[in-house]
C-alpha cells in the first residue's frame, strides 16, 4: 500500500484516513508495534509534525495507544477495529449514494441495481 | 525562547530598488518552512542575510537572539544555491573539513548516508555526477545537528528520484527542535513536507501560513495558490 496525497486537502486528514485504512485492513495488525513517527513520516515523505498530529488523532479515537517506553501500538480491541471498519464502510456508502443521486437514481433504484449485480 | 529566526523591518538594497522591503518574519523551532517565490523575489537575499553574507540596509535579523556572526554560524547549517566546495577534494577530506569547522557535525551519519548512496570516501567531488554532487552537499549540510537549516534551492537541477531522496534526507535528518527553511519555486515537489509556507513577491511577504490550514481554507494546493498569486 503506497502513500498518495492530493494537494487540495489537508495532508493531516489524508494521513488519518490512510492510517485508519491500514489498521482496518491489517497492514498494521491489532496489537502490533508501530514504527516511530519519524520513520513513518520518512516512509510517507510527509512532515513529522503532521504525522505526529495524525497519530495523536488516532490515539484520541482509541485506535492506537502509547506505552511510555515501549512505543506506540495498534489497539488490540476487536470492537474498536470493527467499529472503525463499519464507519469507513458507511462513508463509502454515503459517497456512492451521493454520486448515484447526481446521476438521477433514487435509493430504491440503486438497491435494485445492486441486487441484480449480486445475482450475476 | 521558541523563536529561532526573527526579522524586523528587514530591508536590503543593492543600490537600486529594494530586493527585500521591510519584512517582518518570525520562525519558530521544530518547523519545516517553505520560502516560496519566483526568481528575483528575494529568497536568496533573505537567506544570505541570515548567514551574515550580506548586511541589512535597514532593520534587523536575529538568529536565536543574536545578529548573524560567529555564534550564529555554529547553529546554522547552510546549503548555498551553487556548488561551493572545492571539487578536487574527496568525500573523506570533505568530512574532515566539516568536522574541523563545525562541532555539531556527525561524521558517522554522513558516512552512513554516503554509503547508502553508493559513494566511497575516496570519491572526488569532480568525478561525481551533478545529481550526486548536489546530494553530497546536502548530506554534509544535514549531518550537522544544527538549530536552523537554510537550504537554498536544494532540489534545483535533479531528477524526480533524486528529489525524493533529497526530501527524505531532509525529513529524516534534521535535528529535533531544529527548523528547516527551504527556498524553492518547485512547490508541488515539496509541499507535502512543509509545516508552513512563506510567499515572497518583489521583496515583500505576501503570505505566511500553516500549509494544512491554507489547504483547508482555500480548498486548493499550495502549488495552485502560488500560481494564482504569482500569475503573470
Amino acid at each position: 500500500m503506497s502513500w498518495t496525497f492530493s494537494g487540495e486537502r489537508p495532508i493531516y486528514s489524508q494521513l488519518v484516513e490512510q492510517l485508519q485504512l491500514r489498521i482496518v485492513t491489517g497492514v498494521y495488525p491489532p496489537g502490533s508495534r508501530m514504527e516511530t513517527v519519524r520513520e513513518l513520516a520518512n516512509e510517507a515523505a510527509v512532515n513529522p509534525n503532521t504525522m505526529q498530529r495524525a497519530m495523536s488523532e488516532l490515539e484520541r479515537r482509541g485506535l492506537v495507544f502509547s506505552q511510555r517506553t515501549a512505543g506506540r501500538f495498534v489497539t488490540d480491541d476487536p470492537e474498536s477495529i470493527a467499529a472503525l471498519r463499519a464507519e469507513l464502510a458507511q462513508e463509502k456508502i454515503d459517497r456512492f449514494l451521493g454520486e448515484m443521486r447526481k446521476l438521477g437514481y433514487e435509493k430504491r433504484e440503486v438497491v435494485a441495481l445492486l441486487e441484480r449485480e449480486e445475482r450475476t | 525562547m521558541n523563536e529561532i529566526l526573527i526579522c524586523r523591518g528587514l530591508a536590503k538594497s543593492y543600490g537600486g530598488p529594494r530586493a527585500l522591503d521591510a519584512i517582518d518574519l518570525t520562525l519558530e523551532r521544530g518547523r519545516i518552512v517553505g520560502l516560496l517565490g519566483p526568481n528575483g523575489s528575494g529568497k536568496t537575499t533573505l537567506i544570505k542575510l541570515a548567514n551574515g553574507l550580506l548586511t541589512p540596509t535597514a532593520g534587523e535579523i536575529l538568529i536565536d537572539g543574536d545578529a548573524p556572526g560567529a555564534v550564529t554560524k555554529s547553529k546554522v547549517s547552510y546549503l548555498p544555491d551553487a556548488d561551493y566546495l572545492p571539487d578536487y577534494m574527496n568525500l573523506r577530506d570533505l568530512m574532515y573539513m566539516f568536522r574541523d569547522f563545525y562541532e555539531d557535525f556527525d561524521a558517522d551519519k554522513a558516512k552512513e548516508m554516503f554509503t547508502s548512496l553508493g559513494l566511497g570516501p575516496t570519491d572526488r567531488l569532480k568525478s561525481l555526477s551533478k545529481g550526486n554532487r548536489e546530494k553530497t552537499q546536502l548530506v554534509l549540510t544535514m549531518s550537522r545537528r544544527a538549530q536552523l537549516y537554510l537550504l537554498d534551492e536544494p532540489i534545483g537541477g535533479v531528477d524526480p528520484a533524486a528529489r525524493d531522496y533529497i526530501l527524505r534526507t531532509i525529513i529524516g535528518n534534521y535535528s529535533e527542535n531544529g527548523t528547516v527553511l527551504i527556498s524553492t519555486h518547485l512547490i508541488a515537489d515539496i509541499e507535502s513536507v512543509l509545516d508552513e509556507v512563506v510567499f515572497l513577491k518583489n521583496g515583500k511577504i505576501m503570505l505566511h501560513s500553516n500549509a494544512d490550514e491554507l489547504r483547508e481554507r482555500e480548498g486548493k494546493s499550495v502549488d495552485a495558490l502560488f500560481r494564482e498569486v504569482f500569475a503573470c
